[in-house]
């Protein structure tokens, strides 16, 4: 077997709302904020973000979607993808919109998903919240909060399973080349 | 992954059903502060119009534009054509020059066809003479998919002048494939006799079809096609063929009135059932912007 698991449904959960208070201490508290799940799988954690600011500070955060397939920088080489709705829960001028992502790895995606956001409006600044920092980037992007840094090689796959998507919280790495092994 | 488009029949239920999805995606593109994404950033688009037209042509230059991709609008008017250049001399230019996909209509049946052989750019049939024009096709199926949520198992009347209907063939091949009922409607002088081969039914009375229909699609009369005389007077076509108020009443409430475009009110459709709240005339060409971005996403990713 070559699926490891990283990060437990408990550790996801408290993850979660560490980056919460980090978010609130950066920002002074979350009245300015939008949150945007990156499609597909950021978009569960951004409304989980969500929960958790409203929880602490007791004021509802505004979590919507983004898609950034229009947006990728790959589509003359691998073609086209399906795509996904984007939805913003509010007006973006003037906002703090916090990018939500399951993994940071390249940077390709969030540099795709900045774009995006400028096309939409005029935030006074884009801020970054991924729960699994995985290294490897290509562009020169940072996350503004990390759930883990988690060291990996190029040749391993890191796999977020979310409860809404996946009935099941966990973080696992995979070995590409043993996993795909019969 | 669509190579050309030159006729709805090159698409499988599968791949319609694709187009037609990923049309819903950029719709939402018409909604934003900038009605633009970058996809098609550095692709060439040449507009290569033989006929006149204006909703398909401005629907393809808003539907590139909004992709990104650089424009190149040509009609055969104030061209080489006026000098005698021929087709297949117009495609080797293009050719040279570096076009990545072209979009043409033409009189002449086959024409998309003919200029695949000659480019290696991607070929979209934008209508060519009686033949096929499948982006409309494809237009109406989003508009009713998204008017009555579904196709299959839905039943639908094709009236009037099929016989020089490049709309009628695509729409009526595309509504089967997609497993809506189909039936034509119109004088025997209009409707040809190969219809039957297309998959749908035929009939000459429209007041006895209209209670019996989802979607009733209207053609145009093309009096510029008609070399002949087809029917004796456009006060007679209306009258036995022309739907106004009266046939909009046999309609069910929930049907839906399609009309290609452009219209000739008071022949085909009156004003009053133009503008009735059950007519997606408008609609059609909102969505048409959509489906065309859809049509060339699909086709102009990957390796050229």
């Amino acid at each position: 077997m070559g699926e490891r698991q990283v990060l437990a449904a408990t550790d996801v959960t408290r993850a979660l709302k560490r980056m919460a208070h980090e978010v609130l201490e950066r920002n002074k508290g979350c009245d300015d904020l939008v949150l945007m799940g990156i499609r597909s799988r950021g978009v569960p954690l951004a409304d989980r973000l969500a929960a958790n600011l409203e929880a602490i500070e007791g004021t509802a955060v505004p979590a919507g979607s983004l898609d950034v397939t229009l947006y990728r920088d790959d589509y003359a080489q691998t073609g086209p993808r399906p795509l996904g709705q984007t939805s913003f829960p509010a007006d973006i001028d003037g906002k703090v919109v916090v990018l939500v992502d399951d993994v940071l790895y390249t940077g390709r995606t969030i540099r795709a998903a900045m774009d995006a956001v400028m096309d939409y409006g005029r935030p006074t600044a884009i801020q970054l919240a991924v729960l699994v920092d995985r290294g490897h980037r290509e562009l020169p992007i940072r996350a503004d909060y990390v759930g883990k840094n988690l060291p990996t090689h190029t040749d391993q796959d890191v796999r977020v399973h979310l409860v809404e998507t996946d009935d099941v919280d966990e973080v696992t790495v995979v070995d590409r080349q043993r996993a795909d092994a019969p | 992954m669509i190579t050309h488009l030159l006729s709805i029949d090159d698409l499988t239920p599968e791949q319609i059903t694709e187009v037609l999805d990923t049309a819903a995606g950029f719709k939402d593109v018409a909604l934003r502060p900038i009605k633009k994404v970058p996809t098609l950033r550095g692709r060439t688009i040449c507009n290569l119009f033989y006929e006149d037209s204006t909703r398909t042509r401005i629907s393809f230059e808003i539907a590139e534009k909004r992709l990104s991709a650089d424009v190149i609008n040509f009609s055969a008017k104030g061209s080489s054509v006026s000098k005698g250049e021929s087709l297949k001399d117009t495609a080797l230019t293009l050719q040279a020059m570096g076009v990545d996909a072209i979009v043409i209509r033409h009189s002449a049946s086959g024409a998309p066809q003919q200029l695949t052989g000659w480019v290696d750019a991607k070929v979209l049939n934008a209508g060519d003479g009686w033949h096929q024009h499948p982006t409309q096709a494809l237009l109406d199926l989003y508009t009713i998919r998204e008017r009555l949520g579904r196709l299959e198992g839905l039943r639908a009347a094709v009236v009037g002048d099929v016989v020089h209907s490049r709309v009628a063939r695509s729409v009526v091949r595309g509504l089967v494939a997609m497993g809506v009922e189909v039936t034509v409607v119109g004088p025997p002088t209009l409707v040809p006799t190969s219809v039957e081969t297309w998959g749908a039914t035929v009939t000459h009375d429209l007041d006895e079809t209209l209670p019996k229909i989802d979607v009733l699609y209207l053609l145009r009369v093309q009096s510029e096609r008609m070399h002949r005389q087809f029917f004796p007077s456009e006060r007679e076509y209306a009258r036995l063929w022309g739907v106004g108020r009266d046939r909009l009443d046999k309609l069910p409430d929930d049907a839906i009135v399609l009309h290609p475009g452009p219209m000739n009110r008071g022949v085909e459709i009156t004003a009053d059932v133009a503008d009735a709240p059950n007519a997606v005339i408008a609609e059609q060409v909102t969505n048409g912007i959509a489906v065309r971005m859809s049509c060339l996403y699909l086709m102009l990713g990957g390796e050229a």
